[in-house]
């Protein structure tokens, strides 16, 4: 097995780093709790050095502004409440964003990598004119970073020459933070320069909601694949997985043929997982669907094809028929 | 109210090839190896193209930032339905730092002088995996986005767009003109059929620099190293079930 390349190392190697680096991290929620991106991204910005900030901005804060002052190591919690922010549209989130930048000129402005903050830090990183960096896995100085291209085949290093660094943190490379035993004072964020027109709106979402464990944050993921056939079949996932207590996921052809909702599939642009153990049943390890588990400690594959890519991945691999071995494996674990 | 469409494209490494890093570590090899469009950007087309079907477009200019091959890129999209393009040339060795900071400018300033309703993007591109272009362009504009967009439809006041998100899926509204970007399941592409890349070759394409239009190249960042990953040791094949389920318990895995 190989260690994740930045997990603690990064953090020593960077905290000797950054005398006046000042961070503002962009707070993820959901107007009742902290999303746990968000803490992953936190202890980013502690490796940095230097003050971290964070911007709760939300249609209701209290609850969220509160959970983020006590997490160690935070200077101050910026505030920002208004009706206007529901959905959390990043038109509307842009201004706010910037009016704190204007304030307190922070040297870095970070979030944990989602859809949320690919979304709205890109739009910021325009309006200062910098060029954002995204999802980095490791942090070598205030200026370096390392990121994966090419689906995770390839690891770059890069210096940013920007003044200021707009970086979104791949939460996998990065502990979480703990809740508890901080206490930052909690400020109103500047108001945002000027009236934002009503460009654009919120409608709604149709979130899949799930009594397991979150894909991100799971210990151990089931993912079903092509060979599945339909989505009914994936009960028997789900089995093993309530055994494991485990979350599911899926690979993007189970997602395309309609057998599981969008939220499940792992890959190169799906989720990006590094779970103790991952076992993949009927997925045949195409490139894009590696990206986004290879990471995992322990691989486990179970196809009935011999010759799948997936297997020049796995720890341990099952050339049999998923049908049958799925349920004895649940059976027997 | 029909629409005039700017669609980005980019050339990549084909999605299937098995890159290479370059001796000197600051790069992945590109010569001789097979590139195409970035898939996303396929999808972005294709649903330009739908939409001039749907008599909501009426023209579709492709864009593409790139070296002169990057021509072949542009081809592709004109014969896949799209009216006119035009190819902003880099040169091959500015490409590793050419990044969606500047393509988003240039994008941004043609879609100004061709006063289109729509800027069309995939979502990222397969090879750097930035997922910027689309929201920097529309930040710069001052437009709304839609990005990660699976569904597009046109409304009174603009377009509503369903997005694929982390929970599943979110419906928005914005006004025109609009950014949007391409996920995955927003359509299948439909293959340049043999009469319609003939038909492509009359097209016209305009070449011009980033100077042209006002913007500047300079690098945001500098390359330190491109390396391979971290290499898994090889794993082993187990004999059945029980053997595997041994080798979990082995390994601190069993029933929650």
């Amino acid at each position: 097995m190989f260690s994740t390349p930045t997990k603690l190392s990064g953090l020593v190697n960077t905290l000797r780093f950054a005398r006046n680096q000042s961070t503002l991290v962009l707070v993820e929620h959901n107007n009742e709790k902290i999303n746990p991106v968000t803490l992953n991204a936190i202890t980013a910005a502690r490796a940095l050095g230097g003050e971290v900030n964070c911007l709760v901005a939300g249609t209701s804060c209290g609850d969220v502004a509160k959970e983020v002052s006590s997490v160690e190591g935070i200077s101050k919690v910026l505030v920002a409440e208004d009706a206007a922010f529901e959905g959390f549209m990043p038109e509307k989130l842009t201004p706010i964003l910037m009016a704190s930048q204007n304030q307190f000129k922070f040297t870095h402005i970070i979030a944990g990598a989602s859809a949320f903050s690919r979304g709205l830090l890109p739009r910021v990183a325009a309006q200062l004119d910098v060029s954002p960096i995204s999802d980095i896995i490791g942090i070598k100085d205030k200026d370096t970073f390392v990121r994966t291209i090419y689906a995770g085949n390839a690891i770059m290093t890069l210096k940013s020459m920007d003044p200021v660094k707009i970086v979104t943190v791949r939460t996998t490379a990065f502990e979480p933070a703990t809740v508890g035993g901080g206490s930052a004072a909690l400020e109103a964020a500047p108001a945002a320069a000027g009236d934002t027109a009503d460009v654009s709106q919120w409608v709604g979402q149709e979130l899949s909601k799930s009594e397991r464990p979150d894909l991100g944050s799971a210990k151990v993921v089931v993912s079903g694949g092509r060979g599945m056939k339909t989505g009914d079949n994936f009960s028997m996932l789900y089995d093993l997985a309530d055994k494991l207590g485990a979350g599911v996921g899926a690979s993007r052809a189970a997602v395309d043929a309609g057998m599981v909702p969008n939220d499940m599939q792992i890959g190169q642009t799906g989720k990006i997982i590094a779970p103790e153990l991952y076992i993949a049943v009927g997925i045949s390890g195409a490139i894009q669907h590696l990206a986004g588990m290879k990471d995992s400690k322990v691989i486990v594959a179970v196809n009935k094809d011999p010759e799948a890519p997936i297997f020049q991945v796995s720890d341990f691999g099952l050339v049999a028929d998923l049908f049958k071995a799925v349920p004895e494996i649940t059976e027997k674990i | 109210m029909a629409l005039k469409v700017l669609v980005g494209c980019k050339r990549v490494i084909d999605y299937a090839v098995k890159i290479r890093i370059k001796p000197d570590k600051l790069g992945v090899v590109t010569e001789g190896v097979k590139h195409s469009m970035n898939p996303f950007d396929e999808i972005a087309v294709e649903e330009a193209v739908r939409l001039k079907e749907r008599k909501l477009a009426k023209e579709i200019i492709v864009v593409t930032c790139g070296p002169p091959q990057a021509a072949e890129t542009i081809r592709t999209a004109l014969a896949m339905g799209a009216d006119r393009g035009i190819h902003v040339e880099i040169p091959l060795d500015q490409m590793d730092t050419f990044q969606p900071i500047h393509v988003s400018k240039v994008l941004a300033k043609l879609a100004e002088q061709e006063k289109v309703d729509i800027v069309m993007l995939g979502k990222l591109a397969i090879d750097d995996d930035s997922n910027q272009t689309a929201q920097m362009t529309a930040s710069l504009l001052n437009w709304p986005q839609g990005v990660f967009a699976s569904k597009i439809d046109k409304t009174d006041a603009g377009l509503e767009i369903i997005r694929e998100v982390d929970g599943g899926l979110e419906t928005i509204r914005t006004t025109l003109p609009a950014v949007l970007s391409a996920d995955l399941r927003l359509n299948e592409p439909r293959y340049a059929t043999l009469p319609n890349i003939m038909k492509a070759k009359k097209k016209k394409v305009v070449k011009m620099k980033p100077a042209d239009l006002g913007v500047d190249m300079a690098p945001r960042i500098q390359v330190v190293s491109v390396e391979d990953p971290p290499v898994r040791e090889a794993g082993q094949t187990v004999s059945d079930v029980d053997d595997l389920v041994a080798k979990l318990k082995d390994k601190g895995f069993s029933s929650a």
